[in-house]
C-alpha cells in the first residue's frame, strides 16, 4: 500500500498525486514510468513519474481523470492508500550536454515534461519549451516551466492562450539551430512535432505511451514500430525517435480497447462507483 | 524389478491395470466456466488408486522425480489412512504439493518410470500428491520446525515455482529469506501463466501463505535491476547470497507481416490478461478482453491449449490451433490435449501463418498461411517442417493468439555486470545452480529456457542446498 500524501488539482480533471515510496524515490530519474493499480481489482495503468524526492521518500505522478481507473484514482484524497505501485520502469532518457534543445509537452505530460527541462538545464543546455494544451484551462506549470527554461512559449488547440496549433515551430526552428527535440504529450502531438523537425534534421526524441499490461517486457502488447522493427514501448523505451516511429499504427493500437474502456467508465459513472455495475 | 512384479502379483490380487479415473466437470458444462476442470479424488477413490502400487524395494519412479518425493512411501501411508504422515512425506521434499499434483507432467517423469505401466496404466501418483494436499489445505496447516536462526539473509528475486521452493527450504533452515516479485501477486508463470481451470489461483494464494508462514518476507512489485540492482542487494542491503529465479517471460514473435494488427495477442498478454488480471470477470475486474467468434491459436504446447480453452471460455463460437508439425510432434500435456479436444477445440496441423490482413481499423480479419510436411528431425528431435511451395491458403479470423515461446526475461542480465550469461539469454550456473558471480545463484526457465514448473523447482532444491552450504561456510 503507497499512502497518498499530497493530491492537487492541477486544471480541470488534471491531478497530481505525491505518495510515499522511499526506494522508488531513491532510484527514479526523468523518463522513467510507474504502475499504478488503484485495487484488487484495478488495471495496471502506466504513468510517467512527475517528480521524485529521494529525502523525503516521495515521487509525483499526474493524471488525466478520463477513464474508470483515472476517475477512481482521483476520488482518492490525501492520507488515502494506492493498492500497489510497481517502479521505476523503462529506460531513463538521455540527459547530457547537446547544446540548444527545443523541448515541447502537450497535457498531462507538461508535468514530467518539467523535471526533463530542469535536468537539461542542470546538464548545461540550452531549452526553448513550449507548453501546449487544447484550451487555456488546461494548462498548468508554465511559471515554473518558464522559470527553467531559457526561452518560453505557450499554444493551444484553439488559440485561447499563446500560439494557434503547433505551426509556429517552423518558424522558431528556421531562426534558430537547435541539437535536440524533446517531444512528450498525445501521440498526434508527437507525430506532428516530428514531422516539424525532419526537415530541419533535428534528433528527435518521443516518449511513448502504448497500451501497457505488464510493462516489464512480458507481455508485448506495447509493441511499436520502429524503423520497420518491433520495439517493446516499455523495456526498449518508453523514449525512441521521433522520425522513425510509425506514429499510424501505434494510433490505431491505442484505440484497441475503446469499447471496453468507454463501457467500463459508463457503468461506473451510471452506479456511483460500484465496481459491478449494479451487479 | 520384475521379480518383484511377479512376487507381488503372487501373493496378492492382481493389480488392476487401468488407474482410476479422476472425475471431471462435464465438458458441455466446462467449456462454459473457468471452474477447474478436474475435480479431484474422493478418499475410496484415492485409496483405490494407492493400492495399485507395488511399494518397489528399489523404486524407479522416485528416479524420474525432479525433486525426489519419496513416492511409496508416502502412498503406503495414505494407504494406511494416515494422511498427515502423508503429506508431511511429501513436503519433506516437495513444498508446492497442491500444485504439483495439478500441473507437473507426471506421464513424463514419476509415473514413466513407473512398473505397474509396464503392464496397464501407471499408478496416477500426481492425483494421489493433489488428493494429500487438498486433504491437507482444507484442514489447515501445520508448520514445519524451523531451524535456529543462522542471522543470514538470503534475497530471492521472482516468486514463481523456483523462487518459492528456493524461499520454502532456505526458510526451514533458519536462513531470513526476502523474495522480490515484479509483478503485484506472487506465483510467477502459476498466476499469470496457467488459467484458473487448470490450477485455481486460490490454491497457489494457500501455498504461498504457507511459505509466509516459515518466516519467508514477500515483496510484490519490486523489479529487481530496475530499483535495486543484484550488486546493491549484496553491497548495500545486507543480503548475504541471491537466487535468481526471473523465468522465462519474454513473448516470441513470429515476425510477419501484420503481426501489429489489433486482435493479435501474445499468449503472455492473453493469459496475464485473463489469468492475472482476470478480464474473464470485466467490467468486474478493470482489465478489459476482446474476444471474436474465429480465434486461431497459433502453437501447440501447453500455452497453446491453455490459451484456445481459455477463449474458448470468454466465449468464442470456434477456436482453431494451428501448428507446423504433426498430432505427434505436439509437446502439450496429452491429458490437456485430450481435454482440450473434448471441449471442442479444433487442431489444424502442418499449417503456418505468412501474414495477418487487417481491416479498415487495423484490426485482423485475415490469416494467410502455408502448408507444412516434415523433413528430418531437427536439433530438438522433432521432424523438421518445411513449407510447401504455393500452398497458401487464407482463413478467416478476428483474434489471433501467438503461442510460440518465450525467451528468459533480459532486465536482470543487462542490469548485473559480470553475470555470465548464454547467446540465448540464459543464464550460466554450474551443476549447483551457482553463477559466475559469488553468492549469486540461479534456477529455472532462467537458466534450462521454458521448461515444466517442476524442473523448476528441481532447480530451486539444488539451489538452496548450494545457498545454504555456502553461507554456512562464509
Amino acid at each position: 500500500m503507497y499512502k497518498i500524501l499530497k493530491n492537487e488539482e492541477l486544471a480541470p480533471k488534471i491531478k497530481l498525486f505525491e505518495v510515499y515510496a522511499p526506494e522508488m524515490a531513491e532510484k527514479a530519474k526523468p523518463g522513467q514510468f510507474i504502475i499504478v493499480i488503484v485495487d484488487e481489482k484495478g488495471e495496471r495503468v502506466p504513468l510517467t513519474i512527475a517528480d521524485y524526492d529521494a529525502k523525503k521518500g516521495t515521487i509525483s505522478f499526474v493524471f488525466n481523470e478520463v477513464g474508470k481507473s483515472t476517475k477512481q484514482l482521483g476520488l482518492l484524497k490525501k492520507g488515502d492508500s494506492i493498492w500497489n505501485i510497481t517502479g521505476p520502469l523503462g529506460n531513463p532518457s538521455e540527459i547530457k550536454h547537446f547544446g540548444r534543445v527545443l523541448c515541447v509537452a502537450g497535457g498531462v505530460m507538461i508535468a514530467p515534461m518539467r523535471l526533463q527541462v530542469k535536468a537539461l538545464r542542470y546538464a548545461g543546455n540550452v531549452v526553448v519549451t513550449v507548453v501546449g494544451a487544447r484550451i487555456k484551462d488546461l494548462l498548468f506549470y508554465e511559471d515554473e516551466i518558464k522559470a527553467l527554461s531559457n526561452e518560453f512559449y505557450v499554444a493551444t488547440d484553439d488559440g485561447s492562450k499563446g500560439f494557434k496549433g503547433l505551426d509556429f515551430l517552423k518558424d522558431v526552428l528556421a531562426k534558430e539551430k537547435f541539437d535536440r527535440c524533446v517531444v512528450m504529450g498525445p501521440v498526434v502531438m508527437m507525430k506532428n512535432v516530428s514531422e516539424i523537425t525532419k526537415p530541419f534534421g533535428i534528433p528527435t526524441v518521443v516518449t511513448l505511451t502504448p497500451i501497457m499490461v505488464d510493462g516489464m517486457g512480458m507481455c508485448g502488447v506495447c509493441r511499436v514500430t520502429v524503423d520497420r522493427k518491433m520495439m517493446f514501448g516499455c523495456v526498449d523505451g518508453p523514449e525512441f525517435d521521433g522520425h522513425k516511429v510509425d506514429f499510424d499504427g501505434l494510433i490505431k493500437r491505442q484505440r484497441m480497447f475503446l469499447p471496453e474502456e468507454r463501457l467500463s467508465s459508463l457503468l461506473w459513472e451510471l452506479h456511483g462507483g460500484c465496481r459491478c455495475g449494479g451487479k | 524389478m520384475e521379480v518383484a512384479v511377479v512376487a507381488e502379483s503372487k501373493s496378492k490380487p492382481k493389480i488392476k491395470k487401468e488407474a482410476v479415473p479422476i472425475p471431471k466437470q462435464k465438458p458441455e458444462e466446462r467449456r462454459h466456466n473457468f471452474n477447474e476442470v478436474a475435480l479431484g479424488y474422493t478418499e475410496e477413490q484415492a485409496l483405490e488408486e494407492a493400492n495399485r502400487c507395488l511399494q518397489c524395494p528399489k523404486p524407479q519412479c522416485v528416479t524420474g522425480c525432479p525433486v525426489e518425493i519419496e513416492i511409496p512411501a508416502f502412498i503406503k501411508l495414505l494407504r494406511e489412512g494416515k494422511y498427515e504422515e502423508a503429506i508431511a512425506k511429501i513436503k519433506e521434499k516437495n513444498s508446492l504439493p497442491a500444485i504439483c499434483g495439478r500441473v507437473c507432467p507426471q506421464e513424463e517423469q514419476c509415473q514413466l518410470k513407473c512398473v505397474v505401466g509396464k503392464v496397464g496404466e501407471p499408478v496416477s501418483i500426481g492425483r494421489l500428491e493433489r488428493f494429500l494436499a487438498d486433504w491437507e489445505r482444507e484442514r489447515g496447516f501445520k508448520v514445519p520446525e524451523i531451524a535456529k536462526p543462522t542471522g543470514k539473509k538470503v534475497a530471492v528475486i521472482g516468486a514463481g515455482p523456483a523462487g518459492l521452493t528456493v524461499a520454502a527450504d532456505l526458510a526451514k533452515l533458519g536462513h531470513k529469506v526476502v523474495i522480490f516479485e515484479a509483478l503485484h501477486l506472487p506465483g510467477g508463470v502459476l498466476v499469470y501463466g496457467i488459467p484458473e481451470f487448470r490450477l485455481p489461483k486460490k490454491i497457489v494464494q494457500a501455498e504461498v501463505d504457507y511459505i509466509q508462514r516459515l518466516g519467508v518476507e514477500l515483496k510484490c512489485g519490486f523489479l529487481v535491476g530496475r530499483t535495486y540492482t543484484i550488486p546493491e542487494l549484496l553491497k548495500e542491503r545486507g543480503f548475504d547470497a541471491v537466487f535468481i529465479g526471473t523465468g522465462a517471460g519474454l513473448p516470441a514473435f513470429m515476425n510477419v507481416p501484420g503481426e501489429d494488427l489489433g486482435g493479435i495477442y501474445s499468449a503472455n498478454e492473453f493469459l496475464i490478461r485473463v489469468n492475472l488480471m482476470k478480464s474473464y470477470a470485466f467490467p468486474c475486474y478493470d482489465t478489459p478482453i476482446r474476444i471474436g467468434k474465429h480465434v486461431v491459436v497459433i502453437g501447440g504446447g501447453n500455452v497453446a491449449m491453455d490459451s484456445a480453452r481459455s477463449a474458448l471460455r470468454l466465449g468464442a463460437e470456434e477456436v482453431c490451433i494451428v501448428y507446423r508439425r504433426s498430432r505427434e510432434e505436439l509437446p502439450a500435456r496429452k491429458e490437456e490435449i485430450e481435454n482440450a479436444e473434448q471441449e471442442g477445440i479444433v487442431c489444424k496441423f502442418l499449417a503456418a501463418p505468412t501474414r495477418f490482413i487487417g481491416d479498415e481499423k487495423g484490426w485482423v480479419k485475415q490469416m494467410e498461411c502455408i502448408c507444412m510436411e516434415l523433413g528430418p528431425p531437427d536439433e530438438s528431435g522433432r521432424r523438421r517442417p518445411v513449407p510447401v511451395k504455393g500452398s497458401e491458403f487464407v482463413m478467416d479470423t478476428d483474434t489471433v493468439i501467438v503461442a510460440i515461446g518465450r525467451t528468459p526475461n533480459p532486465i536482470i542480465q543487462r542490469t548485473t555486470e559480470g553475470l555470465a550469461v548464454t547467446k540465448w539469454g540464459t543464464i550460466v550456473v554450474d551443476e549447483n545452480g551457482k553463477t559466475s558471480l559469488e553468492g549469486v545463484y540461479a534456477g529455472g526457465d532462467i537458466v534450462t529456457g521454458e521448461a515444466t514448473v517442476i524442473s523448476a523447482m528441481g532447480a530451486g532444491k539444488k539451489a538452496a542446498r548450494a545457498i545454504h552450504e555456502y553461507l554456512m561456510k562464509k
